[in-house]
């Protein structure tokens, strides 16, 4: 190898410091300090002030709510991720394709709009306000929009860190448990899943991330109303717009850490599956 | 779809002769009222709302000004970040992928931290070290004049943020399993390192670069979390479109404010349409 062959064919040492240092100093100023800016002014006041703020009733009746949302939320994509994964997985149809595309429509659908569009249907000046004003039943500025809101914005998580190691393993072992007698059900607990669990525990966790950071999509349906309609993004909002800085950000720094424990156990499921998971997700929050 | 004998005629691969596998109709059925009733019913209502102000009135609602201003500043602004995500993107790809370093792993782990944020803590947490007397907001103005928090430079910033990750994820498999013959065949014809670089491994990760602009622009023209701390909302200025959505909702303009989401959708759906046709045209121009 030449002099000259290995200077086109690698950079040179200075260069590649000079890469790792710009990279350092970019992910320190757009990513670390904002994350650190959080802890902080969470801790501005100390330890004990941030815990009383986390222990004020509006911010318990927040995270309840915030529980109640998710654990509704998570459970129903992940049924509907499932059957979505199976059945273009497993299966040739017409019209196979559109599907996976419309699955991941909500990616490129503004929060805000998919919050506006249940209004549209539900509100009290929606398809069904007025029949659904008559029978005494609330579903924006309540529970049920903010489970409908928030299914919206993690629709295609379960179904798209799934499908597409589903599709790579083919389809012969199902075909194998199917003519040796296997239901449907024992087909997938007993042969499919043992090859999907680390990305469908991923695509979990992330949904459920999503689910209870959600804020846009939370916000059009809310109604803003403290200790019933009112989530721990949405109560991070109200506490800041009241100028109740450490509270806010005391609030936000719990939110902080389910996205950092979040990131950290999405590494070690990565790890264990040998692979990515695939949350190169569109859509804003 | 019966799991029968396909009559002669329909091609083979387009559907097994038998199937062997249960479930077919059942998992399609479950997706199918899944998809309908969270995704497919509720996005007709919003293309079906704004018909009501008929055409004339469906062109003025959205001639406003405001509305005009809104939808400017979120898709030059989308543009705009997803531009200037580029260059930072793919260094930070380049950094995680070709080089060895103290902290690599961890650079690699932080890069998904916009992806895991919930969007009002990045709003607030960007606020917070922009404002005139955050932490890079003070020696931003002192040295330079520059405002960032409540301008549109901190639109772009909290947009920045958001789709950073789209772009480093994209590029680095591509910059990982480019094969090193190419580069170093290059290097044997002779050519500087430099030359290497900007005409065979940049030209190579243009798809990606796309495909990563393509999905930062996407998240961010839709962006509202992130956007509406620092944003300051000054109405013609710094208010984006979601939220002239909201506004128009609290008025109960509720035709007013499908019209501005239903623009909204169809631009990046435009957008992301032109980017796709570029895509091909460059995929064409390769072989």
């Amino acid at each position: 190898m030449s002099g000259a062959f290995r200077r086109a064919a690698q950079d040179p040492p200075w260069a590649r410091w000079l890469v790792a240092a710009a990279a350092i100093l970019v992910a320190l100023l757009l990513l670390a300090l904002p994350l650190a800016a959080v802890f902080v002014e969470a801790l501005r006041r100390g330890l004990p002030a941030a815990l009383k703020a986390l222990s004020e009733p509006d911010t318990v009746a927040a995270i309840w709510l915030t529980l109640l949302v998710a654990a509704i939320t998570v459970p129903v994509n992940l049924v509907g991720g499932l059957a979505a994964a199976w059945c273009i997985a497993k299966f040739d149809f017409p019209g196979k394709r559109l599907l996976t595309a419309l699955i991941d429509l909500p990616f490129s659908v503004s929060p805000v709009i998919a919050g506006l569009s249940f209004v549209l249907m539900f509100g009290a000046r929606g398809w069904f306000g007025p029949w659904l004003e008559a029978r005494d039943i609330q579903i924006i500025f309540a529970v049920p929009g903010l489970v409908l809101a928030t299914l919206f914005v993690t629709f295609p998580f379960v179904a798209r860190t799934v499908l597409p190691l589903m599709a790579e393993q083919g389809r012969d072992e199902e075909e194998a448990a199917a003519t040796l007698g296997a239901g449907g059900l024992q087909t997938f607990l007993m042969v499919t899943l043992p090859g999907i669990r680390w990305a469908l525990l991923a695509g979990v966790l992330l949904c459920n991330a999503r689910a209870m950071g959600e804020f846009g999509a939370v916000s059009v349906v809310s109604g803003h109303i403290r200790g019933e309609t009112n989530t721990v993004p949405l109560h991070v909002e109200i506490l800041y717009n009241e100028y109740q800085f450490a509270g806010a950000f005391a609030v936000a720094a719990l939110l902080a850490l389910l996205g950092l424990v979040t990131l950290v156990a999405k590494m070690v499921l990565e790890r264990l599956a040998g692979r990515r998971a695939e949350i190169h997700t569109g859509g804003a929050a | 779809m019966s799991a029968s004998i396909v009559p002669a005629g329909i091609p083979a691969g387009r559907a097994s002769p038998v199937r062997a596998i249960p479930g077919f109709r059942a998992t399609l059925a479950v997706t199918l009222l899944w998809l309908g009733t969270i995704v497919l019913i509720p996005l007709a209502a919003l293309a079906l709302r704004p018909l009501e102000l008929g055409p004339a009135g469906l062109l003025a609602s959205l001639a406003e000004e405001r509305v005009v201003a809104a939808l400017g500043l979120s898709f030059g602004a989308a543009l705009m970040a997803a531009l200037l995500n580029l260059p930072l993107g793919l260094l930070l790809a380049w950094a995680v992928v070709r080089l060895r370093f103290p902290g690599r792993g961890l650079l690699d782990a932080a890069l998904d931290l916009p992806f895991a944020l919930p969007t009002a803590v990045a709003g607030i947490a960007l606020t917070a070290v922009t404002a005139p007397n955050g932490w890079l907001g003070a020696p931003l103005e002192a040295l330079f004049g520059w405002k960032i928090a409540f301008t549109r430079a901190g639109v772009v910033l909290a947009l920045m943020f958001v789709g950073l990750p789209f772009i480093v994820r994209t590029v680095e498999p591509v910059l990982r399993d480019m094969a090193a013959e190419a580069e170093e065949a290059a290097a044997t014809l002779g050519a500087t390192r430099a030359q290497t670089v900007l005409r065979v491994v940049l030209p190579g990760l243009l798809p990606a670069l796309l495909t990563g602009f393509a999905l930062a622009f996407a998240r961010a023209v839709g962006e509202y979390g992130s956007v509406i701390f620092i944003a300051g909302n000054l109405p013609m200025l710094t208010e984006i479109a979601p939220l002239l959505i909201v506004i128009r909702l609290e008025q109960f303009d509720y035709a007013g404010a499908a019209a501005v989401g239903l623009a909204m959708l169809l631009l990046s759906f435009a957008v992301l349409l032109a980017i796709e046709l570029l895509q091909r045209r460059l995929r064409r121009g390769r072989r």
